[in-house]
């Protein structure tokens, strides 16, 4: 069975959107590198734009902030993380299904902090009579900073009339769940407030959700530990906001971790496909595009064992497992 | 790892030698953490040739974070010089690059750390 992983919203800390000027700079790229190509129809220039002009130029990482599906093609849906780009999953779930299907909906939260619950009160399905939403985490405060984000003064619809069933499930961190057909186990990690890794296990697959944590790879029992829930992963989403350089220094203790952490521990955790995820917003495309060459470069030069791969992680990206 | 010294009256070359990782990183803490402690405003100018080092990584570069830290806190001189393509790109890659300021040579780091440094490395029996 296919299952496949759909990234709704990459983003750390607040949504962000191209400004005037980056599309600008886009379209003057791509016109100076469409020069004598000789691409007078629609068909040959959106051809030429999927396969040669760099990813940077002809597309965008997207700006909404963290929600990721895993999809299994089951009639119940799997996400990670209510930020703003659940918003546009629950427009695609109205898109397949129409407004009236019932559906139920399993969401596994990393914490609470906004950019991975804002999306909520702009989720279609949680209004519609019917839906079953089914929101599972570690921490306690779940129900109260989802209510309180749609309590006055802050939005004119309060949590109360959310027509949906929504129910909040607190799961105990290295117990293993059966939820959905997942395997799913929680991990601790080093994050304001504390957050909280997912290892899913279906069918001989492995997706690791690790956003909002602070990877310190010298201290052993983290580094142990990590790999540990890491191991043989075949995808490991992976918070790499920072550089190195700014994790352990101005940044230390912010509690986000970087490229060559992300590589590292994947390596040593023997897994095979790294998406760095949760950009820092202040980087345009073109820096998450260096940053990702940057870290397939790292990926060779720190090589042990077999390639993993690397990928950037943008809204409307999907994985086949 | 060993880590060896050399004095040009007043800076120091410490040469880490082979590659900086999670086995290795004790040595080279322990180590680089007797000459930071002294490496104040005034005193000893340190320079770390990397000229034997194929491989450093994110714990080795923890290392020298925490070293460029306590040396700037302290108003000392600390700066990196001769990496090898490799780790100049490990360098650039983790941004250590805007940590440290990196030169080609030895002789080039010195040279621009102290004038005397430079003066007893040149007149140094080769």
């Amino acid at each position: 069975m296919a299952l496949w992983v759909t990234f709704w919203g990459t983003r750390g800390s607040i949504p962000v959107s191209l400004d005037c000027a980056s599309v600008r700079d886009k379209l003057a790229s791509a016109i100076v590198s469409a020069s004598g190509k000789g691409l007078d129809t629609q068909e040959k220039a959106r051809a030429w734009v999927d396969t040669e002009l760099d990813f940077a130029v002809s597309h965008t990482f997207g700006g909404n902030s963290a929600c990721v599906q895993l999809d299994a093609g089951e009639n119940e849906y799997v996400l990670c993380d209510l930020g703003s780009g659940v918003r546009a999953f629950g427009n695609h779930v109205f898109g397949r299904d129409g407004p009236s299907k019932k559906n139920t909906f399993h969401v596994f939260q990393s914490h609470v902090h906004w950019d991975h619950i804002m999306g909520f009160p702009f989720f279609g399905p949680a209004y519609v009579s019917g839906n079953k939403i089914r929101i599972y985490g570690c921490h306690t405060n779940i129900e109260e900073a989802l209510r309180r984000q749609q309590a006055p003064p802050s939005f004119p619809v309060p949590f109360e009339s959310l027509s949906a069933s929504i129910e909040f499930v607190t799961l105990q961190p290295g117990r293993s769940y059966d939820i959905a057909g997942w395997s799913v186990t929680a991990r601790l990690q080093n994050h304001s407030g504390d957050s909280y890794g997912y290892r899913f296990v279906r069918d001989g697959r492995i997706v690791v959700y690790s956003t909002d944590s602070e990877h310190r790879l010298d201290i052993p029992d983290e580094v142990e530990g990590a790999a540990a829930f890491f191991a043989d992963a075949d995808l490991v989403i992976f918070d790499a906001m920072y550089s190195l350089a700014e994790a352990v220094s101005v940044k230390e203790d912010w509690g986000h971790s970087s490229n060559v952490v992300a590589v590292e521990l994947c390596q040593l955790a023997n897994a095979k496909h790294l998406v760095l995820f949760h950009h820092e917003p202040a980087n345009n495309d073109e820096r998450i595009a260096q940053i990702w060459r940057e870290t397939l470069r790292y990926e060779e030069i720190s090589r042990t064992g077999q390639p993993l791969r690397v990928s950037a992680a943008y809204d409307g990206m999907e994985i086949e497992l | 790892m060993h880590v060896s010294q050399e004095r040009y009256a007043d800076a120091l070359v410490l040469t880490p030698v082979g590659r900086i990782d999670n086995s290795t990183t004790d040595g080279l803490r322990s180590d680089l953490g007797i000459h930071v402690a002294t490496c104040l405003k005034g005193s000893d100018r340190l320079i770390l040739d990397f000229s034997k080092v194929d491989y450093i990584s994110s714990v080795g570069l923890r290392v020298l974070m925490l070293a460029a830290k306590k040396v700037r806190e302290q108003e000392g001189v600390i700066v990196v010089a001769a990496l090898q393509p490799v780790v100049r790109e490990i360098f650039e890659i983790s941004r250590f690059n805007l940590v440290f300021q990196c030169f080609g040579t030895v002789r080039e780091a010195l040279g621009k750390v102290s004038a005397a440094a430079l003066a007893a490395y040149d007149s140094a029996p080769t």
